[in-house]
């Protein structure tokens, strides 16, 4: 088993288990690091941001910070994006920024033994693998494991400027 | 041992630029006939901390140049040397110099060695050229003692006791010590490094003592900015001992007593005293001439006969309060009243106290709508949190605030220079520099403002033969004036000189090709002052006069702090220029305008006005775009839901209204569904977590927790011409 694709996303050292807070997106189930995320919230009062893409939704007021709202449901198409008192939002603390995405609902925290992580398969061209850390089995489900701080620094997100 | 000694840069390069800045105040304040001998001092002990610190950090080239300057300045202040006027000339000069070279420093870059080289010898000169000055009678000093007794040499016991991160200033002592050298004739009794007892260097750690006796001629005042920047409150003693009496030189207490009839009492006292007494009963002659010197005040006793000597000693001391040691005590007090924060520290409880606001707000919103009952029990609590809150804020705010006096302060140099330069007379006033504005806008503020002194005494001000002639005061004012009215800082800068010529600037604008028309009304006229690249000078100088500036100054303080500014002028009596700015950066006047249900901020200060168009006002231009017809003009319509891509509520501009903006010298339309209001707002960076948005220059928190967007002129106004 190649633990390399962990090691190379600054992950702690041997073999101890990684905590991942885990997510549904349509029937997908998903998992990014624990420690990148800052709080769970509920969605509202987003404002709209003139000539962002669909899926950013606008920015919302976080105790005085202004932090952009992304909807990952949009984003890979995934679910239906209904808003209502249910729709929840993972604030990310990313190194340099706060980013808040919208999922269909939160799971569960979960620890994952190292063994139970593998690379994702190359799935060519249909699927941008380059946004996973891996896949994760945990008792017979899937588990999408999601670099999400490289997934919301990259171009196509639009939240970062390109110079 | 390798010493990190970057921690104590940033302290010294700050202690030394208020040092040359309050050197630089006192020498503008000097009077040449009559200095204030208390000023001197001052300026003595600024240049001398200056020395101290940069000889100590190793900056050998700022402790050169403070060192001549100290020493001359140490003549003047002994009545040795006359103070001239071409003296204060080259004393700022070297100010400058030392500027240079702390800037040079603080920066990584490199000072201008061959100014520093010719102030030196400007300064060396000084000192030989005359050296029997008439001696000027010094009166209170650094030694209050007797005239006679000024030059004395005196013995200081010095006690510098570190307590805490010693270490790092370990190093340090040797540069001390050397410099301690300088002043007299220096020993050491006790050097912590080698402490007797078999210290070793961990158990030193937290406990380390030098000693040392200093014979010299040089006031407690010179010792003690030898240790300026390496001894804390508290870990320093100086005691003097009279001179001539050496008796008591061994001892170990700080604290003396001389009594000889009952001599055994004298190292019985073990207190850290720095009171003396003096007892003219005293068998031994030295002591009887003692005069006093050090900071803690002295009584003179006859005849009392010392039953319980230490309490008298004790109890006597306030009684005869030297004026440096009133002096010292303010100092003190001062420095010890205000902490260096970081700016971001500052930002931060501001933005969170920003934010108890919008709670308090929300609190109190949700409260009203509860059943009366319940909110009559809230009522009171959450008026005094509301109360609470809006004091918080002031008060937290107010952190930020620094009086105008910073930015003022500057320009008494820049008028002396210039009215030299251009052989003109003119006196500078300033009237209200207590006025506290914004940090970030002092900073902002000081160049635009320097350059419209700056024109003042160069167009303004005449000649003292042309103000003779029109029967003006030889000598021209030029007054800056800070003020608050209503939100605003309005600061004027004054001038009695000449005015402004209303015609020479229309034939100008007309010889440029400019719009204008003899019609236009006066406020209209000046205002192309501002325009870029127009200047009414016949000839340019190095002051001004290439028409750069007023565009830049016009820039700066429309664009950078959201201000205003006006010209007032009387031809032949003189013009006044207004700036208004807001009271901080972070806070913009805006009106808020709803666009298909989205709240958008324009900023107050370029809203020219705010219209509802008739239908047949608005005209289109080959079908497409949009013009609106006002008194003649025609200015490009914009529609906000156009450019921000909404779909639109109202699309007819007569069922909406119509903000008239100018920006960049260009006036558009702008249309919106409606006008909610007018706020200030508190701005906040989009940025930070997202990236730039075209039109949008920030963005605010409204009073339900929303944010609303705040709209970029400029670039909507630059948007509009590519749409």
């Amino acid at each position: 088993m190649d633990l390399g694709v962990i090691e190379n996303h600054e992950a702690d050292t041997a073999a101890e288990p990684q905590a991942f807070l885990t997510f549904t997106l349509g029937s997908e189930e998903y998992g990014i690091d624990i420690l990148k995320v800052q709080e769970i919230r509920g969605y509202d009062s987003v404002t709209r941001i003139a000539n962002a893409p669909e899926f950013i939704k606008g920015v919302v007021n976080l105790r005085g910070i202004i932090v952009p709202i992304v909807d990952l449901r949009l984003k890979f198409d995934l679910g239906s994006a209904e808003y209502n008192e249910f729709t929840v939002v993972i604030v990310l603390n990313l190194r340099d920024r706060v980013v808040g995405i919208v999922v269909d609902g939160v799971s569960d925290v979960i620890s994952l033994p190292r063994e139970k992580i593998q690379r994702a398969p190359d799935l060519g061209s249909t699927v941008d693998t380059e946004h996973l850390l891996g896949l994760g089995t945990l008792d017979d489900r899937m588990l999408i494991l999601m670099d999400i701080e490289h997934l919301m620094n990259s171009p196509d997100m639009g939240l970062v400027e390109t110079a | 041992m390798t010493v990190d000694m970057s921690q104590f840069y940033q302290v010294f390069f700050e202690e030394a630029a208020e040092h040359l800045a309050a050197m630089e105040n006192l020498l503008l304040g000097l009077d040449i006939d009559a200095p204030d001998p208390e000023n001197l001092n001052a300026i003595f002990r600024s240049a001398h901390s200056i020395k101290g610190g940069s000889a100590t950090f190793g900056f050998q080239n700022m402790a050169q140049v403070t060192h001549i300057l100290e020493s001359l300045l140490d003549r003047i202040r002994n009545g040795e040397l006359q103070l001239r006027a071409e003296m204060v000339d080259i004393f700022l000069k070297a100010g400058d110099v030392l500027q240079n070279q702390l800037e040079a420093h603080q920066n990584g870059g490199e000072a201008d060695e061959e100014n520093a080289r010719a102030i030196c010898e400007q300064l060396s000169r000084l000192a030989t050229s005359e050296n029997s000055g008439a001696p000027l009678a010094s009166g209170a000093g650094e030694a209050p003692a007797p005239a006679a007794d000024a030059h004395a040499v005196r013995t200081y016991h010095i006690r510098f006791e570190p307590d805490d991160g010693f270490p790092q200033r370990r190093a340090n002592m040797d540069n001390l010590i050397e410099e301690l050298g300088h002043l007299g004739r220096l020993s050491i009794l006790e050097d912590g490094r080698h402490a007797p007892d078999g210290f070793s260097e961990e158990a030193a750690e937290g406990k380390l003592l030098w000693r040392f006796t200093l014979e010299t001629a040089s006031g407690e005042a010179e010792i003690n900015a030898i240790f300026d920047f390496v001894a804390k409150a508290g870990e320093l003693e100086i005691s003097a001992e009279a001179p001539g009496s050496n008796k008591a030189e061994e001892e170990e207490e700080t604290a003396y007593g001389f009594f000889t009839d009952i001599p055994e009492q004298a190292p019985d006292q073990p207190e850290e005293d720095q009171g003396y007494g003096f007892f003219t009963d005293l068998p031994s002659p030295a002591e009887k001439t003692a005069s006093e010197e050090a900071e803690q005040g002295y009584g003179f006793f006859e005849e009392i006969q010392p039953p319980a000597p230490t309490v008298t000693a004790k109890a006597a001391a306030p009684l005869r309060t030297a004026p440096q040691s009133g002096e010292k005590n303010a100092l003190a007090s001062q420095s010890e009243s205000s902490i260096r924060v970081s700016v971001e520290k500052v930002d931060h409880l501001i933005n969170l106290v920003g934010e108890l606001v919008i709670t308090q707000a929300m609190l109190a919103q949700t409260a009203s709508k509860l059943d009366p009952e319940i909110v009559e029990i809230l009522g009171n609590a959450l008026g005094q949190l509301e109360h609470n809150t809006r004091d918080l804020q002031e008060s937290v705010m107010s952190i930020r605030m620094m009086p105008i006096s910073f930015v003022f302060s500057r320009y008494p140099r820049v008028v002396r220079d210039l009215c030299a330069k251009l052989g003109k007379q003119v006196e500078l006033k300033t009237v209200g520099e207590g006025t506290e504005l914004d940090k970030g806008l002092i900073e902002k503020l000081s160049d635009p403002l320097t350059h419209l002194v700056r024109n003042s005494l160069d167009h303004g001000i005449e000649t003292p033969e042309k103000r003779i002639a029109a029967g003006k005061p030889e000598k021209g004012t030029v007054t800056l004036r800070a003020s608050h009215q209503g939100g605003n800082i309005v600061i004027e800068v004054i001038d009695d000189g000449a005015g402004i010529n209303r015609d020479r600037i229309l034939e100008k604008a007309k010889e440029r090709g400019m719009a204008v028309s003899d019609s236009m009304s006066d406020q209209d006229v000046y205002q192309l002052i501002f325009a870029p690249g127009f200047s009414t000078a016949d000839v340019v100088t190095d002051v001004s006069g290439r028409g750069v500036g007023m565009d830049v100054v016009k820039k700066n303080i429309v664009n950078g702090m959201g201000g205003r500014i006006e010209i007032d002028s009387t031809l032949g009596q003189g013009s006044r220029i207004t700036i208004r700015l807001p009271l901080t950066l972070a806070i913009l006047d805006g009106m808020s305008v709803g666009v298909s249900g989205e709240n958008y901020i324009i900023p107050l200060t370029y809203i020219v006005e705010s219209l509802k168009p008739k239908e047949e006002d608005v005209k289109t231009v080959s079908g497409q775009g949009r013009v609106l017809h006002v008194r003649g003009e025609y200015i490009p319509l914009v529609a906000l839901y156009e450019i921000f891509n909404i779909s639109p509520k109202v699309s007819k501009p007569h069922e909406g209204i119509l903000v008239l903006v100018e920006a960049e010298g260009k006036k558009i339309a702008l249309f919106v569904d409606e006008l909610l209001g007018q706020h200030q707002v508190v701005i906040k960076s989009l940025e930070s977590n997202f990236r730039k948005v075209p039109g949008i220059s920030g963005a605010t928190i409204m009073g339900d927790g929303k944010v609303a967007l705040i709209l970029d002129m400029s670039s909507l106004v630059s948007l509009s011409r590519n749409a």
